[in-house]
């Protein structure tokens, strides 16, 4: 138990650590910057409470807005991710398989379904974050356009680093 | 209260998203200089576009007033034409109008009670006394000539309406100033029809000639438009048939009328009150 939380805090601060001092700095012009941090709430073990799971991405988003000086746009995108992660683990995931299966890992899962987890949560959190940001759908082109490079972006992040920590099921 | 628990821990993710996204938002928009414009200005547009629907529906309740004061624009205009001076140009013609004296005075009333249907129409108007409405005093209205003022109380005043059997008006045919008096009734019951009498059986009397008032009378300044000609209703061996007036006048929608005040009606008064005097 206490492994899986000093594991976790450890993803917590080198996430957020790549996050506001290395990606920060990294953009395809104004069109694409990469959130990989969301891969610490992607990665929290399959037991987290919600009590717990909410407060932890809302405190995720918001040490990322600290770093961006954006209060409350990544909380609040985080919240939404928070919610579309239950959601989706509530509808593919079986209540008994979680002993066996305790974290969504690609090691764990398999590809096919870590590759959609992904996807679909961080669109819902790309979408969320990037109309926050816009707030208005005056440029909605340019928005839609920055909201796809991003998402792919960080999906490509996301999928790499996954593969490089890669471990086969360990029973 | 056990299934409200019920419910919410059954749906705390919803609960917990729910409380922390309108927290992010609470802290997007207040810190956030860019979203919080954003807000604020959707927020003005919105109470703006609220205040204009506001103040068109108000405009609309208000169109009452505006006529009113329209009404009495008209009037004061009304009191500033030419015909509303008395003509000295007899005397003073190379005189600039600062010489001229106001001979008609036009007072705006609103009808509140109206009748066209009977054998003697009367009208009501809302001024009297107190506004300077004397007993006999002419009504018109912007087409045409409405009556003569009957009973004057305090506020109100009765009109004896053109349509009605007692009313004589003297009028004139414009294009050939012969006149006559304006009659209604005789067995034209028509409330947009009228009869000019006593016009001589010589005056050729065309369709479509204008019909004014002859200036004759102390009621009326000259040249008030009163209808249009529409046939002749000649009786055989008559010497002055019976012309057939089409009114302009709408009496059945007359909303507002300008009762005429002759400024010199008081000095004629007068004179034949000291004339009255004289004789006994």
């Amino acid at each position: 138990m206490s492994r899986v939380i000093i594991i976790n805090a450890i993803r917590f601060i080198v996430l957020i650590f790549i996050q506001a001092f290395l990606l920060k700095n990294i953009g395809y012009y104004n069109l694409s910057t990469p959130f990989i941090y969301i891969l610490f709430i992607l990665l929290l073990p399959f037991e987290t409470p919600n009590w717990l799971l909410f407060p932890l991405a809302f405190l995720t988003g918001l040490t990322v807005d600290a770093f961006y000086n954006t209060p409350g746009l990544n909380a609040a995108a985080c919240s939404v991710l928070a919610f579309v992660r239950t959601i989706f683990i509530n509808i593919t995931v079986q209540r008994q398989g979680f002993e066996n299966e305790p974290e969504p890992k690609l090691g764990i899962m398999g590809f096919r379904w870590f590759f959609f987890y992904t996807i679909i949560l961080t669109l819902f959190h790309h979408l969320t974050l990037i109309f926050l940001e816009a707030f208005s759908f005056s440029s909605i082109k340019y928005t839609l356009i920055r909201f796809l490079f991003c998402s792919l972006f960080t999906i490509f992040l996301i999928l790499i680093s996954e593969f490089i920590f890669f471990r086969k099921k360990e029973r | 209260m056990r299934n409200l628990w019920l419910f919410i821990s059954k749906y705390n993710a919803f609960f917990f998203f729910i409380i922390f996204f309108i927290v992010s938002i609470i802290l997007i928009v207040r810190n956030n200089s860019f979203q919080r414009a954003g807000v604020l200005n959707s927020s003005n547009k919105m109470i703006g576009q609220a205040y204009e629907r506001l103040n068109q529906f108000q405009s609309y309740l208000s169109l009452a007033q505006v006529n009113d004061s329209l009404a009495a624009e008209n009037a004061r205009l009304r009191s500033e034409l030419k015909t509303a001076f008395f003509d000295d140009s007899v005397v003073q013609k190379t005189v600039k109008d600062t010489a001229a004296r106001q001979q008609y005075a036009y007072i705006v009333a609103r009808v509140v009670n109206n009748s066209v249907h009977q054998k003697n129409n009367y009208l009501t108007i809302n001024r009297g006394k107190k506004h300077g409405i004397n007993k006999g005093m002419g009504v018109i209205c912007t087409s045409g000539i409405v009556g003569i003022v009957k009973d004057v109380s305090d506020d109100f005043a009765t009109v004896t309406s053109l349509l009605n059997s007692d009313t004589r008006i003297s009028a004139s045919i414009a294009e050939s100033q012969a006149f006559g008096s304006l009659v209604w009734g005789e067995g034209n019951y028509n409330p947009q029809m009228a009869l000019l009498q006593d016009i001589p059986n010589h005056i050729i009397v065309k369709k479509g000639q204008h019909v004014v008032t002859s200036g004759y009378s102390t009621l009326f300044p000259s040249g008030l438009p009163i209808g249009r000609v529409s046939g002749t209703r000649n009786q055989s061996g008559e010497s002055f048939p019976d012309i057939i007036v089409r009114l302009n006048t709408d009496f059945a929608t007359l909303q507002y009328v300008y009762v005429i005040r002759n400024v010199f009606a008081m000095e004629k008064e007068n004179l034949e009150a000291i004339s009255k005097n004289n004789d006994e």
